[in-house]
C-alpha cells in the first residue's frame, strides 16, 4: 500500500473519530510538538530569521514587526502548553505535592498555638520556613501560583471545549470510515432485504434508541447511516470542571467577606453582636465591621454530661447551652446550641465551640470593703477540666488605706486531686470536689499602663507575692462557700460558688450556597462524566459481489467498555427482521480482518479492496502513544 | 451509657470476629492450594505456555502492522451467534494476549480448592458481618468510632466488593488470595493493636454526617484498595509480557504465576473501572464531610490534616483519571498514580490519626 492511501486512510478514521470526546486529548499533543520543536529550531536555522517564521526586516519598523511577531508567537505557544492536558496533569500533580507540607508544619491558621510553639522550638528552621511561606502554605505565593495556573489552564480548556461541543450539538455525527472492520466493534452479514431498506430500517431502530442519527451518502455505491449517543458525558464533564472554577470564585468570596469572632459567655450574662463585645474577632478584607447584624443573646444554662465508664472516663456526652436570643426585631426566643447544631440568625451562626467553670469570687480589701466580686473563667488545659486562671482585684486598698493591687493566679480542678508529680490537678470534669488552688500577689497589676492585657495572664514583674505568717509563699485551697484571710489584714478572699462558662464562635459567611451548589453539581457532573459512554455507531449497506446485500455495522466509544460491543450486538439484533441473515461461504467469514471493506466512501476508489491485509503503522495517535508509553 | 447487653454483644462481636478470622484463614489455605495446584499442573506446561504466550505476543506486537482484530469467543459478544462482533482496544500492541486461565490453571483439583476457598470466604464475610452488626449494635452508634471499628468495617467492605464482583461473574478470582490474606493482616492489626472497648463518641461526632461520611469513606477506601491490587498486577504482569515479548527470560515462578492472570489490558481495565466508579463517590465524600465540619466547626474547609490528605488523595485520583486520558502517561504511569492514590488514602486513614495533630483525632490507639 502506498504512503498515499495510508495517508488518506488515515485522515479518514480521524475524521470518524473526531470530536468524539472533546478533549484536546492527541489531536494537540501532535500540534504542539511540532510547533514546540518549530521554534527552538527556527533560531537556530537562521538567526534572522523569526522563530515563528518570517525573516527580520532592516530598521526599525522590521524590527517592531519582528518583535510583534515573536511576543504573539511565543505567547500563543505558551498559552497552548498552558491549556494543553500535559500540562494541566502536570500541575495537579504539582497541587498534590504542594499540599504536602502543610500539613506536616503546623499552619498558623490552623492551629495557630501549635505554630507558635514549633516556632519557639526551632528558631533557626523556622526562619527558613518563614521564607518560605510553610506556616501558611495554604495562602502562600507559590501555592496559590499553582492553583490559579491550574484554573487558567482549566478555563483555557474549558471555554473552546463548549464551543466546541456546542458546534458539534448542531452538526450531524460524522460520516463512517471507509473501513469499518477497523473500529473497535465490528459486525457483518450478508442479508436478502435491498440496500435502501436496510439503510432506512438502520435508522429508525437507531432514532428508537435513542440516537442521533444521520443518513450518508458513500457515493452512487451505496449509503450508511451515521449515529450517535451519550452527549450527557460531554456536558458532566464541561459542568464538572466549570462547577470547579465556580467553587474556587466561592471559596475566594468567602475568604474576603467573612467574619468570625469569639467570646466567652458565663451563665446568665449576655452577648450583643456589638465590635467591642467580642474577645477576639477577624474578617476578610471585603468585610465592613459597622455591619455586623444586631442581634444578641443570653446564656441560660450550660449542660454538660461526661461518661462515667472506666473504659471512656470523662469523655463528654453531651454539650448544650440554653440561650434566650433577640433579633433585628427586638423579639426574644428562646432555644439551645448543641456541638453539632449551630443557631442561625439572620446572616450569622452561633456556635458551640467550649466550655468550662467560673468560680465566682469575692474579694474584700484592707478596710473591709467589696473590692470585687464576679465569676471569673478559668480555661481548661486538659480534658478533665483542670483549668488555669487569674482575678485581678485593681480597686483595692491595703490595711493601711493606701490604694494596692492585688492579683492571685493558680488552679481550679473541678474533681480534685494532688499528687506529687502533676501538683493539684483534676481527674473528672465534673465538679464532684471543686478545688481552688490560688498564689496572692500584691503590687501594681499593669492595667493603668494603657497596654491591652490578657485577662487570662497575670503580669508579676511589678507585683510582690503574699507570704503566710511563717514566711512561706501564700497557696492555699478553697471549696465553694469557703474564704480565706489574706496575711497582715489585707482582706479575705471568698469563693462563693461554681458558674459554668461556654465559649461561642459567631461567624458571618458568604458564598457557602455557591460552594455547596458548585460541588454538588460537580458531583453529578462528575457522575455524568465517569459513568456515561459517549459512542458512535454506524451502518452501512450495499450490494455485494454476490448481488446479495452486505450489511456492516460498527461502533466506536470514548473508553473501550464492554458495554459498547454489547450495545452494538444488541442493535444488529434489533435489525435482523429487517434484514434478515442469510447463510455464506466461508471464505468471508464475518469478524476477520481480511473482510472486505464496503463501497468506500470519497476518495477511496483509488484503491485496491480487501485484496491484502490493511497495513497500518499508527492507526491513530492514540495508539501509537499508548506503544509509546510502553517501556 | 453501655447496658450489659450491650457489653453482652460487644463481646459477641469479638468472638465473631476471632471467628471470621479463623475461615479467613482457612480461606487463604485454601487459595494457595488452589495456586500451588494451579502451578503443578502447568509445571510440565511451562515452557509450552510460554512459547505459546510468546507467539501469541508477536502477533500482537506484529498487529501494529496487521490490525489485531480479535474474535472474543464466549466474551462479552455472545449475545449473538452469528454475526459476531469483533472487539479491539485502543492499545493493539497487546490486544491478542488472552487473558490467563485464572490461579487454577485450568488444574481440576485445584478449581475444586478455589471453590472451597471461595464457599469459605463467604462464610469469613458473613461471620466477619455479623460481628460489625452485634457492635453496631453494642456500641448503638454507627461502627466507625475509633481505629479499630473502621479498620473492621474496612476489610468487611474490601471482602464484599470481592464477593459482589464474584456474584456480577466478573473474572476476579485471581483476586482471592492477594485479597484474603490482606483482609486478614488487617484484622490481625485490628485486634492486637488497635483493639480499642466499645466507647461512646465526643459531641463533635454525633451528627447524621457521621452516617453518610466515614461510610463512604470506608466504602471508598474499600473500593480504591481493589483497584490498587488490580493496578499492582497490571504493572506486574505488563513487565512480564514486555519481558516475553522481548525473549528476556522470566523465572518460572513469575511466569507460572504471571501466566494465569489476566492481559495486562484486562487488568487495567478492571483497575480503571473500580476507580472512576468510585471518584465521584469519593468527591461525594469529600463534600459531605465539608458539610459536617461547617455544622460541627464553624468551616467548611480549614486544611487541618485529615482534609489536607481527603485533598491529596482526590487530586491523586483526578491525576490518575487525566492520564488515561494524556499521551504518555497512560498505562505504567498511570497505574503508579492509582497506587500512589490508594497511599495517600491510607496516610490519611492511619498516618493521621496517629501522627499528626488534627482535630480529626478520634484515632484512639
Ligand atoms: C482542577 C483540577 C481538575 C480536575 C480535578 C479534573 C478532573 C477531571 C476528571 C475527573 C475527568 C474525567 C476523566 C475521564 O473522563 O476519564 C476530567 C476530564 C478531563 N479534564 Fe479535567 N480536571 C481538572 C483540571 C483540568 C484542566 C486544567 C484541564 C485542561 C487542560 C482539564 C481537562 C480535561 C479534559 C479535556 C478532560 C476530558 C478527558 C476525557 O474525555 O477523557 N481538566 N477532568
Amino acid at each position: 500500500m502506498t504512503d498515499d492511501t495510508q495517508t488518506h486512510e488515515r485522515a479518514d478514521e480521524a475524521r470518524a473519530l473526531a470530536g468524539l470526546s472533546t478533549a484536546p486529548v492527541e489531536e494537540t499533543e501532535g500540534a504542539e510538538e511540532t510547533e514546540g520543536v518549530e521554534g527552538p529550531a527556527g533560531v537556530r536555522a537562521d538567526a534572522g530569521a523569526g522563530t515563528f517564521g518570517g525573516r527580520r526586516e532592516p530598521g526599525a519598523r522590521g524590527a517592531l514587526a519582528w518583535l510583534g511577531r515573536e511576543t504573539a508567537g511565543w505567547a500563543r505557544w505558551f498559552w497552548r502548553q498552558l491549556t494543553s492536558m500535559r500540562v494541566a496533569l502536570i500541575l495537579l500533580f504539582l497541587l498534590a505535592l504542594a499540599s504536602i507540607p502543610g500539613s506536616l508544619i503546623p499552619q498558623d491558621t490552623v492551629d495557630a498555638p501549635l505554630a507558635e510553639d514549633f516556632r519557639a522550638r526551632n528558631e533557626a528552621l523556622s526562619g527558613v520556613y518563614e521564607k518560605f511561606q510553610l506556616f501558611d502554605v495554604y495562602s502562600s505565593v507559590w501555592f496559590s501560583a499553582i492553583y490559579l495556573m491550574l484554573f487558567i489552564s482549566l478555563i483555557g480548556c474549558i471555554v473552546p471545549r463548549t464551543w466546541q461541543f456546542i458546534g458539534q450539538l448542531r452538526g450531524r455525527p460524522p460520516r463512517a470510515p471507509r473501513r469499518l472492520n477497523r473500529m473497535p466493534a465490528y459486525t457483518t452479514w450478508r442479508t436478502e432485504a435491498e440496500p435502501e431498506q436496510v439503510i432506512d430500517a438502520a435508522r429508525r431502530l437507531l432514532k428508537r434508541r435513542r440516537f442521533r442519527a444521520d443518513r450518508r451518502e458513500d457515493g452512487p455505491a451505496g449509503a450508511h447511516v451515521a449515529a450517535e449517543k451519550g452527549y450527557l458525558r460531554e456536558v458532566g464533564n464541561l459542568v464538572f470542571h466549570l462547577a470547579l472554577i465556580v467553587m474556587l470564585v466561592a471559596f475566594a468570596a468567602g475568604r474576603l467577606s467573612y467574619s468570625e469572632g469569639g467570646k466567652l459567655v458565663v451563665q446568665g450574662e449576655g452577648f450583643s453582636n456589638i465590635l467591642t463585645q467580642y474577645d477576639d474577632f477577624e474578617s476578610g478584607t471585603m468585610f465592613d465591621v459597622d455591619q455586623l447584624e444586631p442581634f444578641g443573646f443570653r446564656l441560660n444554662e450550660f449542660h454538660s454530661n461526661f461518661s462515667r465508664d472506666e473504659i471512656d472516663m470523662g469523655t463528654a456526652t453531651q454539650f448544650r447551652a440554653d440561650v434566650t436570643y433577640w433579633d433585628e426585631e427586638g423579639t426574644e426566643r428562646d432555644s439551645s446550641i448543641e456541638v453539632n447544631s449551630p443557631l442561625h440568625i439572620g446572616d450569622s451562626r452561633v456556635r458551640l465551640l467550649g466550655h468550662g467553670y467560673a468560680p465566682v469570687i469575692s474579694v474584700t480589701d484592707g478596710q473591709g470593703d467589696l473590692a470585687f466580686r464576679g465569676p471569673v473563667p478559668f480555661l481548661p488545659q486538659d480534658k478533665a477540666l483542670t483549668s488555669t486562671g487569674v482575678i485581678k482585684v485593681s480597686a483595692y486598698s491595703g490595711p493601711d488605706g493606701e490604694p494596692d493591687q492585688l492579683g492571685f493566679q493558680g488552679f481550679f480542678s473541678p474533681t480534685f486531686n494532688l499528687d506529687a508529680e502533676r501538683g493539684p490537678h483534676s481527674t473528672f470534669p465534673e465538679p464532684d470536689l471543686p478545688v481552688l488552688t490560688l498564689n496572692a500577689f500584691h503590687g501594681d497589676l499593669g492595667v493603668n499602663a494603657g497596654l491591652p492585657q490578657n485577662v487570662y495572664q497575670l503580669d508579676t514583674s511589678d507585683m510582690e507575692q503574699l507570704r503566710d505568717e511563717s514566711g512561706d509563699l501564700l497557696r492555699f485551697n478553697l471549696l465553694p462557700g469557703e474564704s480565706i484571710e489574706l496575711p497582715d489584714g489585707r482582706g479575705t478572699l471568698t469563693f462563693e460558688r461554681l458558674d459554668q462558662w461556654a465559649s461561642f464562635q459567631i461567624t458571618t459567611k458568604s458564598g457557602n450556597m455557591w460552594a455547596l451548589v458548585s460541588s454538588l453539581s460537580a458531583v453529578v457532573g462528575l457522575a455524568a462524566s465517569l459513568l456515561l459512554q459517549r459512542r458512535r455507531v454506524w451502518v452501512r449497506a450495499f450490494t455485494g459481489d454476490d448481488g446479495r446485500t452486505v450489511v456492516e455495522m460498527a461502533s466506536l466509544g470514548r473508553t473501550e467498555s464492554g458495554k459498547i460491543p454489547e450495545e452494538l450486538a444488541a442493535l444488529a439484533a434489533g435489525l435482523r427482521p429487517d434484514a434478515p441473515l442469510v447463510p455464506q461461504d466461508p471464505t468471508t467469514a464475518p469478524g476477520t480482518p481480511e473482510e472486505p471493506a464496503g463501497p468506500g466512501a470519497s476518495g477511496a476508489s483509488a484503491q485496491p479492496e480487501g485484496s491484502e491485509p490493511p497495513a497500518e503503522p499508527a492507526e491513530s495517535a492514540e495508539s501509537a502513544a499508548a506503544e509509546g508509553a510502553r517501556p | 451509657m453501655i447496658l450489659a447487653v450491650g457489653e453482652g454483644l460487644a463481646d459477641l462481636s469479638n468472638t465473631l470476629v476471632y471467628s471470621s478470622m479463623v475461615v479467613y484463614a482457612l480461606a487463604f489455605l485454601a487459595f494457595t492450594a488452589e495456586w500451588i495446584l494451579g502451578s503443578r499442573s502447568k509445571v510440565a506446561r511451562t515452557a509450552a505456555a510460554l512459547t505459546a504466550a510468546e507467539g501469541e505476543d508477536e502477533a500482537g506486537a506484529s498487529s501494529a502492522q496487521a490490525p489485531a482484530v480479535i474474535v472474543r469467543k464466549g466474551g462479552s459478544t455472545s449475545v449473538l451467534e452469528r454475526p459476531k462482533v469483533v472487539t479491539r482496544s485502543s492499545s493493539p500492541a497487546r490486544d491478542a494476549v488472552p487473558d490467563g486461565p485464572g490461579a487454577s490453571g485450568g488444574d481440576v483439583q485445584g478449581d475444586t480448592y478455589g471453590r472451597i476457598a471461595i464457599s469459605l470466604t463467604v462464610l469469613a464475610f458473613a461471620l466477619h458481618f455479623s460481628a460489625v452488626v452485634a457492635r453496631t449494635l453494642a456500641v448503638e452508634r454507627g461502627p466507625w468510632g475509633n481505629m479499630y471499628e473502621f479498620s473492621t468495617a474496612f476489610s468487611m467492605v474490601v471482602t464484599g466488593v470481592f464477593l459482589v464482583l464474584l456474584a456480577a461473574r466478573m473474572n476476579v478470582r485471581w483476586l482471592g488470595l492477594p485479597l484474603v490474606t490482606t483482609v486478614l493482616l488487617d484484622l490481625g492489626l485490628a485486634v492486637a493493636v488497635l483493639y480499642t472497648e466499645s466507647a461512646q463518641l465526643v459531641p463533635a461526632l454525633d451528627s447524621i454526617w457521621m452516617w453518610i461520611h466515614v461510610p463512604l469513606a470506608i466504602v471508598c477506601g474499600g473500593l480504591f484498595y481493589v483497584g490498587a491490587v488490580g493496578s499492582g498486577l497490571f504493572l506486574l504482569r505488563d513487565r512480564y509480557e514486555a519481558n516475553v515479548a522481548a525473549g528476556t527470560a522470566v523465572r518460572p515462578l513469575m511466569a507460572s504465576v504471571m501466566e494465569r492472570l489476566p492481559s495486562s489490558v484486562s487488568l487495567d481495565k478492571f483497575a480503571y473501572r473500580i476507580n472512576a466508579a468510585v471518584f465521584p463517590v469519593w468527591t461525594f465524600t469529600i463534600i459531605a464531610g465539608a458539610i459536617w465540619a461547617e455544622n460541627a466547626w464553624g468551616r467548611y474547609w480549614g486544611w487541618d490534616p485529615k482534609e489536607v490528605w481527603a485533598f491529596i488523595t482526590w487530586v491523586a485520583f483526578a491525576c490518575y483519571l487525566h492520564a488515561r486520558a494524556t499521551a504518555g502517561w497512560k498505562g505504567r504511569k498511570a497505574a503508579y498514580l492509582a497506587i500512589a492514590g490508594f497511599l495517600c488514602f491510607l496516610i490519611n486513614y492511619y498516618g493521621v490519626n496517629i501522627f499528626f495533630d488534627s482535630l480529626h483525632s478520634y484515632g484512639g490507639v
